[in-house]
């Protein structure tokens, strides 16, 4: 998944492949038997339609029609392939490649779609939009997931992603009203997260404090503080305290025309430009530059990096801080973009989500960004799906990211490897 | 030597990979045993040999009980400030500051401790209760709340204590509360066999939901809190499901909960009708003290704080550390299923999706503020119980939202973690040189200031 050259999650990889492991193909395996009796045996005799574009764009794109039970005999085909294939590789004592597994996971999905699209009362889809509503609900996560990297990279866990977006949502909202400006809303999220960020640097730096427990008890403590004020201040005059403006959405004129990537690439809040600039910037940053190659020593070897002169706690200070930064953007995704008021707790664990997500990501921005992005498309799909009317009962649709997950980390990624000093305090001595 | 030792060598490597971590990690602390992958453990008192040499006295005696209580005090303090910050007549008379100060102190004053007073009465001891049974039943309802939190947060310590980070309590509790549910009203039962089916049933939910994070972690190396967060959110939409289907639905009912359950299927009440609390509080005590000889005195308890405190040195002293994962988390599944059987068998008597309240997650906070110790845990369950409860007659009687429960919760266990702060902000000393449990790293750290050299 990651291209770094250097970095360990890989290791772990190549060494799982060089003895055998068997977890991926049984993985594949199981998921192609299931493709095949549901997907191909069960589906719908009927034509799944796949909307590419909305009637009033610019370039209109004509519908994907297909045969259900064909695209579901296809791909279960293909499923029961890449599973022969990948057993073949182990057996050969090379890896499972990376692209096989990609294209597993492109396979299952659509052949999911067809099935479950086919199987509901309205068997047809609008892809584009499914696609857009996918990166809009990912774009939290990602924030709080990149702001875990920040921290984990350097050798502080950060459990309190959830807090740090909250209250960015919570600043951003209350800034947004007092100043009438969403600028300045975006402006006191950073800010808020960033006062998250310094209690979590202050106690696990300085007073060398357990970072899980501050990290849980720092949600905790930005729920109970963000209920409290908004129950007693922010209800009682939400015109004053809890009505912040939108941020306007800036779309790049010709560019975001374009079908299909152009709504979700160029047609964003600056929250979401910010996103993939900010994905971009500490990928490079992390892997490219002498900053990122200081982050990374902190976070393996502090010793080590101690030795050559990095200021290890000045260093995980910064980095915490910045962590609190992105986060709190995120967070103010809830309330300058999504809604425009805030609500008691309405973040509702997507905090807990990037941080499984930066572990699914294997503590690597892009790896975070993707897995993210699966999160998204799998909430997504269940609100597109629920409206359909799928034969599937609502509540099993929505366990489905949690599911995915599972099987992703247990049967895919297996053992990910934290930084080393990741939760060990540095004392110089 | 030969390519198959080398081989061997390599497939070991991997078999553990979690632990070659923990290897990088001795190199960095200079050959010194570093905390396990959650270093939680490391702060469990327990872990200590000076402080378990000690005795009960001598901890309460020593500065770490004078942190405790100053935590507390200044946790109050900075609720009863947001409390009075927000306080309206505060705010009126704050308008008028300078002319006559002392109007805007005393009215931040009576709403402060105006809600505590109102906290305390509805937790502890009602002074204005009319019978005896009225003025103590505050103190009943603290127990009652406090039976879940001590189940689910023993199940959280256990896992702390082996390394492990079980933020899947809340899943665990309303796996064991859904079935214990369905045996309490599914089945008709003599008194006596009912409850205990019961009882074990939800031991069985909860240790299946908990079991199926320690397989998947000691079989994949998944990471337990990807794990027990994911199945938190399983557990809670199939309970809604299932609640939709007739096996589970009261029958004429559109809402989703189940029927009542049987009588017979209840924990009887502890101090007769007038009081909610019941006998499943006798059962968090036994769990307790259960959850206490297990650590203490159990072979299976040595080897998961040894897996705990050094996973490398147990592997290497001949103790499996997967099935220390499997087992650990079969039993703080089991105890957090005990919670949902408090829940579904004592207080709620029906199941609902909101069987499990946030138990799962406060559970997290008790097992920390407890440090993990099977009594520390038992305290830490008593005071968010009594928390919980006064917080209720606060909201009710003085209008404070309860929210300001969880603000002076987590300052609490912020402060209580961070002994140094309470020190600096009130001007104690530093305890001596052979002093010092439980700021275990602080300690720790200036010995080996000689042995390490110059970095």
């Amino acid at each position: 998944m990651s291209t770094a050259v250097s970095t360990a999650p890989e290791q772990s990889t190549t060494r799982a492949g060089a003895v055998r492991s068997w977890k991926t193909p049984i993985t594949l395996a199981v998921l192609a038997v299931f493709a095949l009796l549901v997907f191909a045996i069960g589906a719908p005799g009927n034509e799944v339609t796949f909307r590419l574009s909305d009637p009033g764009d610019a370039i209109v794109l004509p519908p994907i029609v297909v045969f259900a039970p064909v695209m579901g005999w296809i791909g279960a085909v293909i499923m029961v392939a890449a599973a022969a294939l990948a057993f073949v590789q182990v057996r050969a004592g090379r890896p499972v490649p990376g692209w096989l597994i990609a294209v597993f996971a492109v396979v299952f999905v659509a052949a999911f779609l067809s099935w479950i699209v086919g199987s509901a009362r309205t068997p047809n889809v609008a892809l584009y939009g499914l696609l857009a509503g996918s990166v809009t609900l990912a774009v939290p996560l990602i924030f709080g997931s990149l702001s875990g990297v920040l921290c984990e990279r350097s050798g502080v866990i950060n459990i309190a992603i959830e807090g740090q977006l909250l209250f960015g949502a919570f600043s951003a909202a209350v800034a947004g009203s007092l100043s009438g400006s969403a600028f300045v809303g975006l402006m006191a999220a950073a800010v808020g997260g960033v006062l998250v960020s310094l209690v979590l640097a202050v106690f696990s730096i300085k007073y060398l404090v357990n970072q899980v427990i501050v990290g849980v008890v720092l949600n905790v403590l930005v729920s109970g503080l963000t209920g409290f004020l908004f129950s007693t201040v922010l209800s009682a005059d939400a015109e004053t305290w809890n009505s912040p403006p939108r941020l306007p959405v800036i779309s790049i004129p010709f560019l975001s025309d374009i079908p299909i990537i152009g709504p979700i690439l160029f047609e964003q809040a600056i929250v979401g430009y910010l996103m993939y600039v900010a994905v971009a910037v500490i990928y490079i940053g992390l892997f490219h530059t002498k900053w990122g190659l200081r982050t990374r020593a902190v976070g393996e070897h502090p010793k080590a990096a101690d030795t050559l002169g990095v200021k290890v706690n000045r260093m995980r200070f910064m980095n915490v801080s910045l962590a609190g930064v992105v986060a709190g953007l995120g967070g103010a995704f809830f309330t300058l973009v999504s809604v425009s008021s805030f609500g008691r707790d309405m973040t509702a664990g997507q905090g807990y989500i990037a941080l499984a997500a930066l572990i699914f990501g294997r503590w690597n921005p892009i790896g975070a960004f993707f897995a993210a992005l699966l999160f998204g498309f799998a909430t997504n799909l269940q609100y597109v799906l629920s409206f359909l009317g799928t034969p599937v009962p609502n509540q099993f649709l929505a366990m489905l990211p949690y599911i995915v997950t599972i099987f992703a980390v247990a049967g895919l990624v297996g053992r990910s490897r934290a930084p080393a000093a990741n939760g060990v305090p540095y004392i110089k001595g | 030597m030969s390519e198959d030792e080398h081989k061997h060598a390599r497939k070991k490597t991997d078999e553990h990979a979690s632990e070659v971590r923990l290897e990088a990690m001795v190199d960095t602390e200079d050959g010194r045993i570093a905390p396990p992958p959650v270093p939680a453990t490391a702060q469990s008192g327990d872990l200590h040999p000076e402080a378990s040499s000690q005795t009960v006295g001598q901890r309460i005696m020593s500065g770490d009980a004078l942190v405790a209580v100053l935590a507390v005090v200044l946790s109050l303090i900075a609720g009863g400030i947001l409390i009075a910050l927000t306080d309206e007549d505060v705010a009126q008379t704050a308008t008028y500051f300078f002319a006559r100060p002392q109007d805007m102190l005393l009215a931040a004053w009576s709403a402060a401790s105006e809600a505590y007073l109102a906290l305390f009465q509805g937790s502890v001891f009602d002074y204005e209760g009319e019978t005896f049974s009225r003025m103590i039943s505050p103190l009943m309802q603290t127990l009652t709340v406090a039976t879940p939190l001590i189940c689910a947060g023993l199940g959280v310590a256990l896992a702390f204590r082996a390394g492990l980070f079980n933020i899947g309590a809340q899943g665990q509790i309303i796996i064991g509360a859904t079935l214990a549910a369905w045996v309490g009203f599914g089945l008709h039962l003599p008194v006596g066999i009912h409850l205990l089916l019961v009882i074990v049933a939800g031991i069985i939910g909860g240790a299946i939901w908990g079991g199926l994070v320690g397989l998947l972690k000691a079989k994949t190396g998944a990471h337990e809190v990807i794990l027990t967060i994911m199945l938190n959110y399983v557990a809670i939409y199939l309970v809604t499901y299932l609640l939709t289907t007739p096996a589970f639905q009261r029958p004429g009912s559109s809402n989703p909960i189940s029927p009542l359950l049987d009588e017979t299927a209840m924990y009887p009440p502890l101090f007769g009708d007038a009081f909610r609390l019941h006998w499943g509080f006798i059962v968090a005590l036994l769990a307790t003290v259960f959850v206490w000889w297990l650590l203490k005195r159990s072979i299976i308890g040595f080897e998961l704080r040894a897996v705990g405190a050094n996973p490398v040195a147990a592997r290497t002293a001949g103790i499996s550390v997967t099935k220390g994962y499997v087992v650990v988390m079969l039993i703080a599944g089991a105890l957090a299923g005990l919670a949902g059987v408090a829940q579904v068998a004592g207080t709620e008597q029906v199941l609902s999706s909101g069987v499990a309240a946030s138990f799962g997650f406060d559970a997290i906070t008790v097992a920390l503020l407890g440090r993990s110790t099977p009594w520390g845990t038992f305290f830490a369950g008593l005071l968010f119980g009594a928390f919980r409860a006064g917080g209720v007659t606060m909201q009710i009687s003085t209008g404070t939202s309860i929210d300001i429960v969880l603000v002076v919760q987590s300052l609490i266990v912020l402060f209580i973690a961070a002994p140094p702060l309470v020190r600096a902000l009130f001007h104690l000393p530093e305890p001596g040189k052979t002093k010092g449990p439980r700021s275990p790293k602080g300690t720790r750290s200036r010995k080996p200031a000689t042995t390490g050299g110059p970095a």
